[in-house]
């Protein structure tokens, strides 16, 4: 080993604090990276090896009542590798110690054989018997939820009739790797789960000997799914199919992949932060320690050392620090990348996780943050080697100090000579002063853009189910019903107000911009569950046209006035042109409203009603609740309560905790940027601090002089921070727009307060640190000599 | 030496150098003529800021004078042109300085092997190190090393290459006398041991005692040369 190299090791030893500083900035954004591009890598892996084992399926139908011998037909169609006809509907259940009642979306398994499509995967016990009919399997995560074992028993109500199910097996599915109820928001395994029955035993139970009601297709390599779909939609419409959809749209799978996609927005975003971030410190540091080595660099060059060997020398500093922070960063990646993994199939369901990390994924980030290492530090690295050796052998002539206008000022008279000193240097060097304040800003700016997730959640919250939203609990009918069921709602006991909605599933086009979106029929003068605009609170639903949201409205390029063709895709199947009345603004989801009278002139099926939302008066609810479940035709019933609950809850398993991650990152980059300020500080102006203990200064005074500085500068960068955090906010909220949810752009002062609060109590910890420094200052060697 | 006259080493022609310090513009030298002959040992003498360390300076390749020119060897140095004093430096020159300017993160051997690494025909370190008496001390950090011990090792370094050229700046500056004695001893030692061209600056001037030749210097001239007949031991001096 060369004595240079020797020395750089030595010198890094030394320096080990800062190094480690540095190196953690650093194996932050490679750690984020790694999380996010391995985490990408295993949810599309297992996704792809999940689905193709259980042979989940392309295109999916409904229909109320098709035919047996249409299972044949589908099954020829052009481009069909396998059809499998099934029976799929909704139960109430009554689950001993839960008043609530608890939905279920029961699917049937075939009677002789294995299932063609969407295998399940059994969890525990054994699928059910044919000559059983009361057997069901219930989803691993309802079972879980609930405390279900094989052979537990429970109560259904399957159309009004109340039957006792034995529960045989617990299951997963591909169908619902993301298991959420029909109208719900969010998986809520304690209130909704997927029970699987024998075929004959379903069809009895909902009149359905001969016939489905729901079909799944998979397709051949290279077939179309809207061919199919369109062909299915044709040979299904007389039997009442509600339009068929692709893979694309089917709930389980758009959620999942929503959620890969916002992987890979994040996966863009945090990291690069972070890394333009450690680039930037790296620069600083480097160029300041530098300066502190020009004395060595100028020897150097006197024993004959040649530009290149000596930016090699420094250069090899940065890869040191930079691979130490790589490795930090890729092990803590990698472990990061495996347990994010592993929450996300507790969130999302599957059976088996497939975590096998590529070197795809730590090359890139290590190669990126070595490049935004070495790029951070080449013009400290260049200005190293371009100092003349004479000079550099030289202690740096005393820097010109003048008397600024702000000397000149009365507040200058007020200020005893330490606060000057401070103020000088401040004024003396305003871009390197500026620079360190902007790197405590940025990490500032990082911490307010992580809590900042915290303010717009709760105030998604309270604006859509808090002012967007006043009823307790909303049912939804198995089956459209008069509109004078609502009078029999009203007189239920605990009942304080019913208002009835209307859902139709229709398709909406524009020029070819096609979705599939449901339109939901309000009536006039509703306050229950209006039609909520962020800003403007309820709107009245105009008496013709439609109501569009914003997200709806961009993804099919309408403006108000402009005319969409609408599929009904339910019972009469019209087809009419209707005109956007009006464009509102929600955070969640796509919605698209019209007047309830006017929907159901439209659809042609009299006056019904697809659910009613209620308001219940809280000292009768479990009275109410009993009843609920005797109703038949009930197919849900969802608590606003309970979606408020659920949502937190799915937030706290995913957003919050990445909130932790990146405040933790952040509070690396406070002690980064401080650490590191300090420390060169400290070493710049050992001599002069010494002298100053000499001329009989304290040492509360000098610590005074050093960490006043640091302490300005902080103080600075908080205005600063919050400016840059703003607009990062801005950026990411932007960013992470998806169909799901648009997260609003809320900023409570609190957050500013909070992340200036964190970077303070940083700033304290690293200069008490580095205050113990100057307690052990030699002043007579410092004086003597400058080794 | 006194009977043949030995080459000239090193020659400076007419060097001037200016300056700016602040808003002060400085002459450091206002034209200066010099010459070295091989195996010499010339002091510079004078009171600080006369312009003795910016003249070792451009002789050793480590600034550039405003004008004027330096001969090498009667070739003319390539004042200004980086690469080529960083050559000159590297194969010809020998530094010592006041503040010893060790690498505080490098043992007394390392820190020559630092300069023999890349020279062309070094000595090993330990070599050098005993020629200046520091052979049981070769693998202390200079912070377990005494002043006079530290100025050894830089001695040492300086010589480790074999130089041509030995330039010394103040190398007894921070020491008392009895260790700065040590310290010419061995500067005297490599000058007559190993013929080493040698130039060194003081400002006490009873260290000229030890040289050939003295050269006065103030305020960037050189005032008087005066030929010491009689070298004197350094072990006879004291300040």
């Amino acid at each position: 080993m060369s004595s240079l190299d020797r020395k750089l090791l030595r010198g890094l030893w030394q320096l080990k604090a800062q190094v480690l500083a540095i190196a953690l900035v650093i194996a932050s954004g490679t750690a984020l990276l790694i999380m996010a591009l391995t985490t990408i890598e295993a949810l599309e892996e297992t996704t792809t090896a999940y689905y193709e084992r259980t042979r989940f399926a392309d295109v999916f139908a409904r229909a109320k009542r098709a035919p047996e011998s249409l299972g044949r037909d589908i099954a020829e169609m052009p481009g069909v590798r396998l059809a499998e006809t099934r029976i799929v509907d909704g139960a109430i259940l009554d689950m001993r110690g839960y008043s609530e009642p608890v939905v279920a979306q029961l699917i049937s398994l075939p009677e002789h054989g294995p299932q063609l499509l969407n295998a399940l995967v059994i969890r525990s016990g054994r699928l059910v018997d044919p000559n059983r009919p009361d057997e069901v399997v219930v989803s691993e995560p309802f079972a879980d939820a609930l405390g279900l074992k094989p052979g537990d028993t429970f109560d259904a109500i399957l159309r009004g009739n109340k039957r006792r199910l034995q529960v045989v097996g617990t299951a997963l599915s591909p169908e619902f790797v993301y298991a959420i109820a029909p109208g719900g928001l969010m998986p809520d395994d304690e209130r909704f789960g997927v029970l699987w029955m024998g075929r004959d035993a379903l069809a009895a139970a909902f009149d359905l000997r001969s016939a489905f009601n729901s079909v799944t297709v998979s397709l051949l390599p290279g077939a179309d799914p809207r061919d199919v779909t369109r062909r299915l939609d044709s040979l299904l419409a007389p039997f009442g199919g509600i339009g068929a959809y692709g893979r694309a749209d089917q709930t389980s799978n758009w959620f999942l992949q929503s959620e890969i996609a916002q992987q890979k927005n994040m996966s863009k975003i945090m990291p690069t932060i972070f890394l333009a971030v450690a680039a930037f410190l790296t620069n600083m540091v480097m160029a300041r320690l530098i300066e502190t080595e020009r004395r060595e660099i100028g020897l150097l060059k006197a024993f004959g050392y040649g530009n290149l060997a000596i930016g090699w020398h420094y250069a090899k500093m940065v890869l040191a620090i930079g691979a130490l922070g790589i490795l930090i960063g890729s092990l803590l990646g990698a472990w990061l990348g495996h347990w994010n993994t592993e929450l996300y199939t507790q969130f999302y369901r599957f059976p088996f996780l497939l975590y096998r990390p590529s070197p795809d994924g730590f090359v890139i980030a290590g190669a990126i943050s070595l490049a935004a290492a070495l790029a951070g530090s080449l013009f400290a690295v260049r200005r190293a080697v371009r100092l003349p050796p004479a000079e550099a052998m030289l202690p740096p002539s005393p820097p010109i100090y003048r008397r600024s206008w702000a000397s000149r000022t009365a507040l200058a008279g007020a200020l005893d000579e330490p606060s000057r000193m401070i103020l000088r240097r401040i004024i003396r060097w305003p871009v390197r002063a500026f620079l360190a304040s902007l790197g405590l800003a940025m990490s500032i700016s990082v911490l307010i853009m992580a809590l900042q997730w915290v303010d717009a959640i709760d105030s998604l919250v309270e604006t859509v189910f808090e002012r967007g939203q006043h009823q307790d609990a909303s049912v939804a009918f198995g089956d459209l019903q008069p509109i004078d069921t609502v009078r029999g709602f009203e007189n239920l006991p605990g009942v304080l107000a019913a208002e009835p909605y209307r859902y139709v599933s229709t398709r909406i086009a524009h020029g070819h911009l096609v979705e599939r979106q449901g339109i939901i029929g309000v009536p006039q003068g509703a306050i229950l569950s209006p039609v909520f605009d962020n800003e403007r609170g309820r709107i009245e639903v105009p008496p013709d046209g439609l109501v569009f949201s914003r997200k709806l409205a961009e993804l099919l390029e309408v403006e108000t006035g402009d005319t969409v063709a609408v599929e009904m895709l339910q019972g009469h199947q019209r087809r009419v042109n209707l005109p956007v009345a009006q464009i509102f603004d929600t955070y969640i989801g796509t919605p698209v409203y019209m007047d309830m009278a006017a929907l159901n002139r439209l659809a042609g099926d009299g006056r019904v009603v697809s659910g009613l939302h209620i308001r219940v008066d809280e000292p009768s609810r479990s009275a109410l609740l009993t009843r609920l479940k005797d109703i038949p035709n009930v197919a849900a019933v969802l608590f606003r309560q309970a979606a408020i609950d659920t949502f937190y809850k799915t937030m706290g398993e995913t957003i919050f905790i990445f909130i932790g991650f990146f405040v933790t990152f952040s509070l690396t980059l406070s002690v980064g940027v401080t650490y590191n300020s300090i420390r060169i500080a400290l070493s710049e102006r050992a001599r002069e601090l010494a002298t100053l203990r000499v001329l009989g200064f304290s040492r509360w005074e000098i610590s005074y002089i050093l960490l006043g500085e640091v302490g300005i500068l902080t103080w600075i960068s908080i205005p600063l921070g919050g400016v840059i955090g703003f607009s990062l906010a801005w950026y990411m909220t932007s960013a992470f727009e998806t169909e799901l949810y648009r997260v609003p752009l809320v900023l409570r002062d609190a957050t500013y307060g909070k992340a200036a609060l964190i970077a303070l109590a940083a700033a304290l910890t690293c200069a008490a640190i580095v205050r113990r420094r100057l307690d052990r200052l030699d002043l007579i060697a410092v004086l003597k000599t400058r080794e | 030496m006194e009977n043949e006259t030995p080459a000239i080493a090193l020659e400076a022609r007419d060097l001037t150098k200016t300056y700016r310090m602040g808003t002060v513009e400085v002459h450091a030298l206002r034209g200066v003529d010099v010459e070295l002959r091989e195996g010499e040992l010339m002091v510079l003498l004078g009171p600080s800021g006369s312009g003795k360390s910016t003249l070792l300076n451009i002789l050793g390749g480590l600034d550039t004078p405003t004008s004027g020119t330096v001969l090498f060897r009667d070739r003319a140095l390539l004042l200004g042109r980086e690469r080529a004093m960083n050559l000159y430096r590297r194969n010809h020159v020998g530094f010592v300085f006041q503040f010893y300017n060790l690498i505080p993160s490098l043992t007394a051997r390392e820190n020559v092997a630092l300069v023999t690494e890349i020279a062309r025909d070094p000595m090993p370190p330990s070599e050098a190190l005993t020629m200046v008496g520091l052979a049981d001390r070769m693998d202390h950090f200079p912070a377990q090393l005494s002043g006079g011990e530290q100025q050894r090792v830089a001695i040492a370094r300086a010589i480790a290459k074999r130089p041509d050229l030995l330039l010394c700046d103040e190398p007894t500056g921070a020491l008392d006398s009895k260790t700065g004695i040590l310290v010419l001893d061995a500067i005297l030692r490599i000058n007559r041991e190993l013929g080493t061209t040698t130039a060194l600056i003081t400002h006490n001037a009873v260290i000229a005692e030890i040289a050939n030749r003295v050269l006065y210097f103030a305020d960037g001239r050189i005032v008087e040369t005066r030929r010491n007949t009689v070298q004197r031991a350094p072990a006879e001096l004291s300040w």
